[in-house]
């Protein structure tokens, strides 16, 4: 990543998870040389056949919401949204299986139990989840559901 | 050649809140009991291995019970640390390398969920930061899906906690011993969907031991002595659905559970068919039915219609979480498994007060499940059955 490409991206709490590809984020793992076990985040070695040669993977920006549920409390600490009890928004949170068939837990940027199915489509995206002390935005990955119509979202 | 092993002396100290009562000190408490139920002294422990998560190192228990130089092994396997304890015990019985041991664990938490650290647990910074790492959120994922495969609803779970508060009432030793009604659970307020506040236990404090011998010499030191037909604990595989994972392989395989609960059933030469009653791991009443069918007792999916039909009532044929399980006790991590095998210890003796099994049950069963997905299973008998 060149410092003109960081100079436009926002403060990430997990940079080394996301690639960007013509402005699209995907997510970045590993995949074992001998077996093809896919790991995200990138892994030192395959649980599966046990061999230390990973290569990386790009997981890609686009799955199935594979389970889900809503975080209706404040986390303590190592969270570091910055919210308290008072200003807390709850989230969603869900595992989303990607073409590899891996599963990636994740940010929903959707908290309405009416709003989440198993099964729906869902794409990747990057938004603030919080503020520093110094008030700047935090973001991480975020899974959304992928709408038909354009307008028909469901930011909050 | 192995020997058996019997437990001969049980001890409790209350789950619940105890400001000013460390945690220690509610460890030591347990093992006094578990020693006087004996009818042994500190100083006859050849062996003993105990943990807490929040309350300090359990060897520390020495300064309060004698500094008598008995081996004293610290235990650190987060749910499983009071099964890991036992089966650690056992196996040093079992070996010759001692007579009689103890296991005992304990715990005082902080209020409010588990906030672990990832570097911990082998994760990065992110994972905690961005309010993925919660224990919560992961049992209400599991049970979500669960419910998703296995065609099991809300009803299910409301049920689950309406027994365990049932059975709370019973115990006196419980620490939420008012029965709630459905109405009360089904819309209580939720913390991580598909689960609600009164399906959740809480982090809570409390002390639980046990104490051990081979089983030739057991009636020397009670008259009815719980002989140990198996002790297993067993950590995840590649591929389980596992608590603290950022993703999860494409393939998935058993629980930890499962494999324990084959070992340990193949250990005793008995099948799930065969227990009379069991404790099974209620972390929250989505854990509780996915255990019910991963320990063997019911097919995915049959767990709703049992619930319903009163079959794991204290008067059914499966008997689950008489004492009122974690649900109803609050789960100090360290003494949580312990607890469980107390239960069982209590209901085989037929000392279990207003909420014994009837029928004499012989053949008991426990099983408890944790971070980072590790499951320990015991299997429990009634001498002289």
């Amino acid at each position: 990543m060149n410092e003109n490409m960081t100079a436009h991206q926002p403060k990430l709490a997990c940079p080394h998870l996301i690639g960007f590809n013509n402005g699209r984020p995907s997510l970045i793992g590993s995949r074992c040389a001998n077996c093809g076990e896919v790991y995200f985040p990138a892994a030192a070695g395959c649980t599966r056949c046990l061999c230390t040669e990973m290569t990386p993977a790009d997981l890609g920006d686009e799955g199935i919401l594979w389970s889900w549920t809503i975080q209706d409390f404040l986390p303590k600490e190592p969270y570091n949204s910055g919210e308290t009890e008072i200003d807390f928004q709850p989230y969603g949170v869900g595992y989303v299986q990607m073409p590899s068939g891996i599963k990636v837990e994740s940010r929903l940027s959707v908290a309405d139990p009416e709003k989440l199915r198993i099964g729906m489509a869902m794409r990747l995206d990057v938004q603030p989840y919080g503020k520093t002390p110094a008030g700047e935005s935090i973001h991480t990955f975020v899974f959304s559901p992928i709408t038909s119509a354009k307008g028909g979202e469901n930011h909050g | 050649m192995a020997k058996d092993v019997a437990i001969i002396g049980v001890g409790l100290h209350r789950f619940g809140r105890f400001d000013g009562v460390s945690g220690r000190q509610q460890g030591a408490h347990a093992v006094r009991e578990a020693l006087k139920d004996a009818n042994l002294s500190w100083d006859k422990v050849q062996v003993a291995y105990g943990g807490s998560q929040d309350a300090g190192n359990a060897d520390a228990l020495c300064n309060d019970l004698g500094l008598t130089g008995v081996p004293f092994i610290n235990v650190a396997n987060g749910c499983a640390t009071g099964g890991s304890a036992l089966a650690s015990v056992i196996a040093a019985i079992r070996s010759g390398a001692a007579e009689i041991g103890v296991a005992v664990g304990f715990d005082k938490h902080p209020r409010g969920a588990f906030n672990p650290m990832p570097r911990d647990w082998g994760l990065e910074d992110w994972y905690g930061e961005t309010g993925l790492m919660l224990t919560t959120q992961f049992f209400a994922l599991k049970t979500q899906r669960y419910m998703y495969e296995h065609g099991i609803t809300e009803d299910a779970l409301v049920r689950v906690a309406q027994r365990a508060f049932r059975n709370g009432a019973l115990n006196p030793n419980a620490w939420r011993q008012r029965e709630l009604d459905y109405e009360e659970i089904a819309t209580s307020s939720p913390v991580n969907l598909p689960l609600r506040k009164y399906m959740f236990c809480n982090p809570a404090e409390g002390g639980a031991a046990v104490v051990l011998c081979s089983a030739e010499v057991a009636k020397r030191h009670h008259p009815k002595p719980i002989l140990v037909r198996a002790a297993v604990v067993r950590t995840r595989h590649h591929g389980s659905f596992e608590v603290f994972n950022p993703a999860l392989a494409a393939q998935q395989a058993p629980a930890p559970t499962v494999t324990a609960s084959k070992a340990a059933f193949e250990e005793a030469g008995v099948g799930p068919g065969d227990i009379d009653v069991m404790q099974l791991q209620d972390t929250d009443s989505g854990s509780e039915i996915i255990h019910m069918a991963e320990n063997g007792f019911c097919q995915h999916g049959e767990q709703e219609r049992l619930l319903r039909d009163g079959s794991t009532e204290i008067g059914g044929r499966l008997p689950i979480n008489t004492d009122g399980g974690c649900l109803a006790n609050g789960e100090p991590v360290g003494a949580s498994g312990l607890r469980q095998v107390i239960e069982i210890c209590q209901q085989l003796r037929g000392e279990a007060g207003r909420r014994q099994v009837p029928g004499a049950p012989r053949l008991g069963y426990t099983h408890v499940y944790g971070a980072p997905g590790v499951s320990g299973v015991t299997i429990l008998e009634r001498a002289g059955g």
